[in-house]
């Protein structure tokens, strides 16, 4: 029996990180995963790459690690509207100005995806998904048919994805699964402030899927933020739970889910 | 001239022309020129619908569109969108004219039930009556808007879909202009989508010459994702055959098959609207590629495999 942790999307939230690398140390895991976006949103980008490095975390690039690596203009969210933008490239900057020349250049040493294979079981770890690094898979509009013809393609039993900031499981016929597992570094715009990691316990060739809830100190980082001068609308999200940017990319069941 | 070819990389957007180029409105703009005696194309029936929607299950398909003409004008749409959400999220692209309060009940009741996402996209060209009742017909306005209201009492939340018509003057006050009317009837959180003009049917009339699209070239495609552009993830179906996307429907050479199964094959980039879809990415799906599209992100080299 092997168990993963595996997180995406830690948006600089140092203290998150933190406090889901000792959550799953305590539970004894047999590898920590990170699925790429390390910066973006929260303060001090730079806090989270020794951190990373300390728990012998194996992380891939996200479109955010990319941009940065690269030195491109803008994060490749994807994003579409107007008001998104904004936000995107306010934390771009931020982001950009503060993550030293070394963590940009380890950034961009780091694999666009990462093959798995434990007890018989062929696991396919991306950001977005295997074939694109900034596709958002969400829950209700990645359909199963769709799901299997990418697991087809990557020549995948599991497939793991992150970068929409929601986690879901769709367990599908054949004991193959797709896991988006979620993001350390913002709520879920479900209006508490916990954030999620994913545990997969895979066991003579089945995977278990849980998802934990990380609670941390949420205040500490509205503070960090506030004196790193962050857009309020980003530490009203941190405070409250709910998403306030960002929300046009939502199709319709997840913004139906929100408050804004 | 050679024409750039584009593959069918994998289908993600299956569209059905439902109710072919009939429509209640005549708006200035249409791409298709849709109307109320407009019979080029025709309607689908659902047992069509639901054929090609099991051969795009078989393709791995991820999203299904419903337009017309008005989709709304066919008597079994509410049917179809639930058979399509068996196998896909759903969108359906409405004026938003016929949706009375039954319809929007049975809309909320759909989309409750269902796995996936529905989305009703609902068109409205100016958030000032007249403005927009000049380009969609007289007393629409008024409609929208209590469609909007209808629906999003509902808890649906649609997606206002508006065609770029104005001058870069009016940029600024567009969007605050639409959240402004949007929320006045009632819709507390609206989305909105803005969708370029397209140099093709009525608008074309419209512009009376007054537009220079190029064609898309080879050397433009170079380091360009061909994602970008609808032919390589895009098929919609018509009661005449499957053509390579909703744009290009009065084109006979973008006619591929008759059915889904026989219209994989790849496409030549041979309209000038293949450069407004260059342009601005696929701006037919509900989140496009990138609003900028492959146009501007076509610096070689820069591009990275995201």
């Amino acid at each position: 029996m092997q168990r993963l942790a595996l997180f995406g999307g830690i948006y600089s939230n140092h203290r998150a990180l933190a406090a889901a690398l000792d959550d799953a140390a305590r539970r004894g895991v047999d590898a920590v995963y990170c699925l790429g976006d390390l910066g973006a949103f929260g303060p001090y980008p730079d806090r989270v790459f020794p951190l990373l490095r300390r728990s012998g975390v194996q992380t891939i690039q996200g479109n955010y690690d990319n941009s940065l690596a690269l030195g491109l203009p803008d994060c490749q969210c994807g994003y579409t509207d107007p008001r998104d933008n904004h936000f995107a490239r306010l934390s771009y900057d931020y982001t950009f100005r503060n993550t030293s020349a070394e963590n940009k250049a380890w950034l961009g040493t780091l694999p666009a995806t990462l093959r798995l294979e434990i007890e018989g079981v062929r696991l396919l770890l991306a950001h977005g998904s295997p074939r694109k690094m900034n596709e958002f898979l969400w829950e209700s509009t990645s359909p199963d048919p769709f799901l299997n013809y990418l697991l087809d393609e990557a020549q995948a039993d599991v497939l793991c994805v992150t970068h929409t900031g929601i986690k879901w499981h769709r367990p599908l016929a054949g004991s193959r699964h797709v896991v988006n597992v979620g993001v350390l570094g913002r709520p879920e715009n479900e209006g508490t402030t916990r954030v999620w990691y994913t545990l997969l316990t895979i066991s003579r060739a089945s995977v278990d899927v849980e998802f934990v809830p990380v609670v941390y100190d949420h205040l500490a980082l509205a503070a960090d933020m506030q004196a790193e001068r962050l857009p309020p609308e980003f530490i009203e999200t941190i405070v409250t739970g709910w998403w306030t940017t960002c929300l046009e990319i939502l199709p319709h069941k997840e913004r139906a889910r929100g408050q804004f | 001239m050679k024409y750039p070819r584009i593959e069918l990389a994998h289908l993600d957007n299956l569209w059905f022309q439902v109710t072919g180029t009939l429509c209640n409105l005549a708006c200035t703009h249409c791409f298709n020129s849709s109307g109320p005696d407009v019979k080029t194309f025709g309607f689908l029936s659902p047992d069509a619908v639901r054929r090609e929607l099991e051969e795009g299950a078989r393709r791995g398909v991820r999203d299904v569109f419903f337009t017309g003409g008005e989709p709304f004008l066919h008597t079994q749409i509410a049917e179809m969108l639930e058979a399509s959400l068996e196998f896909a999220a759903t969108t359906v692209l409405t004026n938003g004219t016929l949706i009375n309060d039954r319809m929007a009940d049975r809309l909320a009741a759909i989309e409750r039930h269902a796995r996936y996402s529905l989305e009703v996209r609902v068109s409205l060209d100016s958030f000032d009556e007249g403005t927009n009742d000049a380009i969609r017909g007289a007393g629409v306005f008024q409609r929208v808007m209590a469609t909007v209201a209808r629906l999003s009492r509902r808890g649906l939340l649609p997606l206002v879909t508006v065609v770029h018509t104005w001058s870069d003057a009016e940029e600024q006050e567009i969007l605050p202009g639409f959240v402004r009317i949007l929320r006045q009837a009632g819709y507390d959180r609206p989305r909105i989508k803005i969708l370029p003009a397209l140099p093709l049917g009525r608008e074309l009339v419209r512009l009376a010459g007054a537009h220079d699209e190029p064609w898309v070239t080879e050397e433009m495609m170079q380091g360009v994702d061909p994602d970008l552009l609808m032919c390589s993830n895009s098929r919609i179906v018509t009661d005449r055959g499957v053509w390579v996307c909703p744009l290009l429907v009065e084109k006979p050479d973008a006619r591929l098959g008759d059915h889904l199964a026989d219209a994989a094959s790849g496409y030549e980039l041979a309209h000038r609207a293949c450069f407004t879809c260059y342009q601005y990415g696929t701006f037919c799906s509900n989140v496009n590629a990138g609003i900028e599209g492959a146009g501007a992100l076509a610096a070689p080299g820069e591009r990275s495999e995201a």
